[in-house]
């Protein structure tokens, strides 16, 4: 559990020193559906990368790898963009 | 060497001496004639500012905040609805702790629409988490706009800071003024030591982020402590002043005649002159009056203001501004300071000089005359027609 500051030992007007923290805050806890990605059928055509609102579409060396489950909201962008129906949406039911 | 000049100018000379890094700024009646001189100074290569002449006064208060997490000193003036429009993003600098300093050159609010002064932008700011200063004279507004910026730099208040002078009053009429010289102001404000400045590619922070209820009330109380801290810093960069200057600054307000008084106004801005001189003439005859005149409103200074007045009988407050529904703020806040003290004066509020309605010695007469047979706690409109 995180340990939360006292009032007296947060920083001069909240500031966030270091930058960058986006990826140490998870924040895709209130995802109702959830992307899957089906590697077989994918093309790497990256519609789905170039689009997602949250960064949450995995990639190297431009093929997709997978999807960051720690920050992706269930928005279905992704899924609705795939031109090969590569990635389903698929109700959350509490399993990580 | 003393001069004539509006307190505009005396502001806008404090601001040139001072010579901040960002001045943003919209123009309103009555302060346009600051953004002016001070464009005039940007214009001429006096000073090497960058002077932003934004689209309103809310992309004003937005610019300093951004110039100030930047890492630069930042200096605004405004009015009455300029105020009121900037007010949204007064709360954010305050939040983020940025040492902004704005002239408050003081104006009704609308409506009716009115150009005249009073202090209702002041009282719409009061709850915003600014410094607010009130000044009487356009020497005090000088010297308070250049005190003001090691109040709100010192790194454990950093808040931004108001300096209130009557509009048109003080704003618009010549006075005289003995300004510091130029090497004086600058070696008194010192250099700007930023805190976390967004140019500071090398070390990176985040500004204003997200804070849900596990930390939004830490980051307010932390605020407050801002604040706490600003009575202490306040009388250590006046003291220093005054040494400097060789003007009697010397505490949060000014007791005039106080000390044996048994009848007393307490009151802020301009009217505080129009006061004393009432106070002079009822001392001649005899009847022991004073005055307390506000320097410093928020934070309020109340356990001094509670020493300063517990030994008078009667205290009239008198509130430039209305709290519709309630009694003027000056009022609560000076009455609240006595709330569990035995020895206290009895108390009545007076509501004065709306939209810029005259408020003449006879008036500060009447006020004087009426108190012994006032009903304590009484809500009274002065130079009002009945």
């Amino acid at each position: 559990m995180l340990q939360l500051k006292t009032w007296k030992e947060v920083t001069i007007g909240g500031v966030v020193p270091g930058g960058a923290t986006p990826e140490a805050n998870k924040t895709g806890s209130w995802r109702a559906e959830r992307p899957v990605w089906n590697e077989e059928k994918c093309i790497h055509c990256l519609q789905c990368w170039l689009r997602c609102p949250d960064d949450s579409i995995l990639i190297k060396e431009e093929k997709v790898t997978g999807i960051d489950y720690e920050h992706c909201k269930g928005c279905g962008v992704c899924a609705g963009v795939c031109p090969v129906d590569a990635i389903q949406m698929v109700p959350e039911r509490g399993e990580r | 060497m003393k001069k004539t000049m509006t307190g505009h100018k005396a502001v806008a000379e404090a601001m040139r001496q001072i010579e901040p890094d960002v001045v943003a700024v919209y123009p309103i009646t009555p302060q346009s004639e600051i953004a002016e001189y001070y464009a005039q100074y940007v214009a001429d290569g006096i000073v090497h500012t960058e002077l932003v002449p934004v689209e309103s006064e809310h992309s004003a208060m937005s610019a300093c905040v951004g110039a100030a997490a930047a890492g630069a000193r930042v200096m605004t003036a405004t009015a009455s609805q300029g105020l009121a429009l900037l007010i949204e993003v007064l709360y954010i600098a305050a939040g983020l702790r940025l040492p902004i300093v704005m002239a408050l050159v003081n104006r009704a609010l609308s409506a009716p629409i009115n150009i005249h002064c009073d202090h209702a932008d002041a009282y719409l700011a009061r709850d915003a988490g600014a410094i607010q200063i009130f000044a009487e004279s356009a020497q005090e507004a000088y010297d308070y706009m250049i005190m003001a910026q090691r109040i709100a730099e010192n790194e454990r208040v950093r808040l931004p800071l108001i300096v209130n002078l009557d509009g048109f009053t003080l704003s618009h009429s010549v006075q005289v003024v003995e300004p510091l010289p130029d090497e004086e102001v600058k070696q008194f404000v010192g250099e700007f030591k930023p805190v976390y400045p967004l140019l500071d590619v090398e070390n990176p922070a985040t500004w204003g982020p997200f804070a849900m209820p596990d930390y939004y009330f830490e980051l307010k109380r932390a605020q407050q402590a801002g604040m706490e801290t600003v009575p202490e810093v306040f009388l250590k960069v006046q003291e220093e002043y005054a040494k400097l200057s060789g003007r009697p600054y010397k505490g949060f307000f000014e007791g005039y005649k106080l000390e044996d008084a048994e009848r007393a106004i307490v009151i802020m801005g301009s009217t505080a002159g129009t006061a004393k001189v009432v106070v002079d003439e009822l001392r001649k005859k005899g009847e022991k009056v004073g005055l307390l005149k506000v320097w410093l409103w928020r934070p309020f200074p109340k356990e001094e203001i509670v020493k300063a007045l517990s030994h008078v009988a009667k205290v009239a407050v008198l509130d430039r501004a209305l709290s519709f529904g309630n009694m003027g703020a000056l009022y609560l806040d000076v009455t609240s300071a006595f709330v569990h003290r035995e020895e206290r004066p009895t108390f009545v509020n007076y509501i004065y000089g709306l939209g810029g309605r005259d408020t003449t010695t006879e008036h500060i007469e009447q006020v004087f005359a009426e108190l012994d047979a006032a009903r304590p706690g009484e809500l009274r409109y002065l130079g009002l027609r009945e």
